[in-house]
Parts: C-alpha cells; sequence; structure tokens
C-alpha cells in the first residue's frame, strides 16, 4: 500500500508546478483562483494539476459555502517526508564522514606538496623514527 | 551555507532519484574518495554498528567492483557492479545490484563532479530498471519510522523548488 501511495505522489511531485502549488499549500488552504494567479497558464491546466495531485492523494478539495477550496492531505505529506527524511538521513551521515576524510586528505596532500625540506625541519622526532628504520634496515642487510 | 542548500535529494522522472551534495574540496580528492578502496572503506557506511570488510574496485570501462558491509550483529549486506564510462575527475556511470536484491533488478548510477571556487558538487542520479524498484527504494527509507513535521517538509519541498529554479 505504502508503495503504491508513494509511487503516485512522486509521479505528481516531479513535476515544478505541481511542487510550487503544494508548496503554496503548506501555508494553509487556497482556492483555485489563488492557486492560477502566480502561473501564466490557464486555470483549466491549472485544474488538470489539481485533478493529479489529489488522484495522489496529496491534496483534498474542500466546499465553504460557494467557495471550493484545496488543502493539504496530512496522511500523504507525511509519508513523503518519512521517506525523504530517511533517505536523507542514511546519506548525511556517509557525506559527513566523507567531509572528515576530505579535510584529513587536504592536510596530507598539504604536507606532501611541501616535501624533503618539511621533513628535514619537522624535528628530532621524525628524525628519530627515520634514524630508528635506517638501524632495522642495516640489522637485516646483516642478516 | 545551509543544510539544504548543501544537500538535496528528488524525484527525476518516473524512475530516477537525484541526489546533489558540495563538498569543501577540490574535484580530484573527491574523485579519488569515491574510487579508492581503502578510502571509499572509510565512509561509505550507513547506520552505526557496520562496517566494511571488502572493498574491492577495478576502476576501468567494463571492470568490477564490490561492496560488503558487515553489522556487529554479525548480518552482513553486499553489492556490486560494473563500470561503463569512467572520466577522471568529473564522471562516473557504473550499475548496482543488491546480492539480496532489495528492488526489483539493477540500477545504473551516475556521478558528476563540478568544481567551482574550490568546492565541489557531487550529483549522483540513479535510475531504475521500472517505476516499482524505485518506489521500494524509496519505501526502505522509511523503515526510520521519523514523523516529520510539517516545516521540514516545506523546507524539502522549498529546496527542490528552488533546486529546479537554479537548473
Amino acid at each position: 500500500m505504502v508503495v503504491d501511495h508513494l509511487s503516485a505522489t512522486f509521479a505528481a511531485l516531479s513535476d515544478p508546478t505541481r511542487r510550487l502549488i503544494v508548496n503554496r499549500l503548506t501555508g494553509g488552504p487556497a482556492t483555485v483562483h489563488e492557486l492560477a494567479a502566480p502561473f501564466s497558464i490557464s486555470q483549466q491546466a491549472i485544474s488538470k494539476h489539481l485533478a493529479y495531485l489529489k488522484n495522489a492523494r496529496l491534496i483534498e478539495r474542500q466546499r465553504d459555502g460557494r467557495e471550493n477550496f484545496c488543502a493539504l492531505n496530512p496522511d500523504a505529506i507525511r509519508e513523503v517526508a518519512e521517506w525523504a527524511e530517511g533517505y536523507r538521513r542514511f546519506w548525511e551521515r556517509n557525506f559527513q564522514r566523507l567531509d572528515v576524510l576530505l579535510e584529513e586528505m587536504k592536510t596530507r596532500r598539504g604536507k606532501a606538496r611541501l616535501g624533503g625540506n618539511a621533513a628535514r625541519v619537522a624535528g628530532a622526532s621524525v628524525g628519530a623514527r627515520v634514524t630508528k628504520r635506517q638501524k632495522q634496515h642495516t640489522q637485516k642487510g646483516k642478516r | 551555507m545551509n543544510y539544504s542548500e548543501t544537500f538535496k535529494i528528488e524525484p527525476s522522472g518516473e524512475r530516477e532519484i537525484v541526489m546533489t551534495r558540495i563538498f569543501n574540496a577540490t574535484c580530484d580528492l573527491v574523485f579519488d574518495a569515491l574510487t579508492k578502496p581503502e578510502l571509499v572503506k572509510r565512509w561509505l557506511l550507513g547506520p552505526p554498528g557496520w562496517s566494511m570488510p571488502v572493498c574491492e574496485i577495478d576502476l576501468k570501462v567494463g571492470g568490477k567492483y564490490r561492496y560488503v558491509w558487515r553489522n556487529e550483529d554479525g548480518r552482513e549486506m553486499a553489492m556490486g557492479g560494473t563500470y561503463r564510462e569512467i572520466v577522471r575527475p568529473d564522471r562516473i556511470v557504473n550499475t548496482e545490484r543488491f546480492d539480496e536484491a532489495w528492488y526489483p533488478g539493477e540500477a545504473l548510477i551516475t556521478t558528476t563532479l563540478i568544481e567551482k571556487d574550490g568546492n565541489t558538487t557531487l550529483r549522483t542520479t540513479m535510475l531504475m530498471e521500472s517505476r516499482e524498484a524505485r518506489d521500494e527504494v524509496l519505501e526502505s527509507g522509511m523503515e526510520s519510522g521519523v514523523i516529520a513535521s510539517y516545516d521540514r517538509l516545506e523546507e524539502i519541498l522549498s529546496s527542490q523548488v528552488a533546486g529546479k529554479r537554479n537548473e
């Protein structure tokens, strides 16, 4: 069921005009006329978009006296928001680790660029390590 | 830069999911981080508790890659695919299939890297074999069971709208 709902929901949201309509409705219910106002397309075209959104359960039509209103359907909206949140969180965790790794790579590359001179001025500890390694190497050679 | 500006996920048509993320690093560094096994192992892990004991990458057209993840509780998950295009340092196209497929068939992943002012935009397009497959991927993200607020939705939608405008 959830899959059916989501497929209709995402098809409905794949269109920029329909996304703008949904975005507008997050501010509260609106009439067809109000929804059509920002667009340079016919009211008939807007009505088609609204029918699409209604089929996808993203919006509901409401009647108040003589006025016809459109409002968001909270359940469908919640499904989309939950999916987006879960997927986003999964990738954001990975990308935050990648941020850290890239910083480390930048630092390492910076040091490599400084090359031999940096190593020479890096101090006694590095020098000591090099000497130790050379000693080990020499010992291996003796064996 | 706020969160929604640096990271976006949006459906595109019936079979695609597009994800973009901006990194504060040059294109070639990001490319390395995406293609060198010793680097991939460090970040492509998902939720806490998972590690990546196997990461094999044969980076050439027709070459294969294989990733295996292992959870602390012993569960394993594996996927792999074939490279179709490699243009260092800004484009990779590869297939993707999970051993225990959680969606039918393969997906085709197109990754592009665009560097600007020292920042790199990573754009990943996931093209599913079918609309049903895409919806299963979308659904699997719902296990978290988070009840998102309307504010959150508005942010998501407005970031999508802003994204479209910038295209």
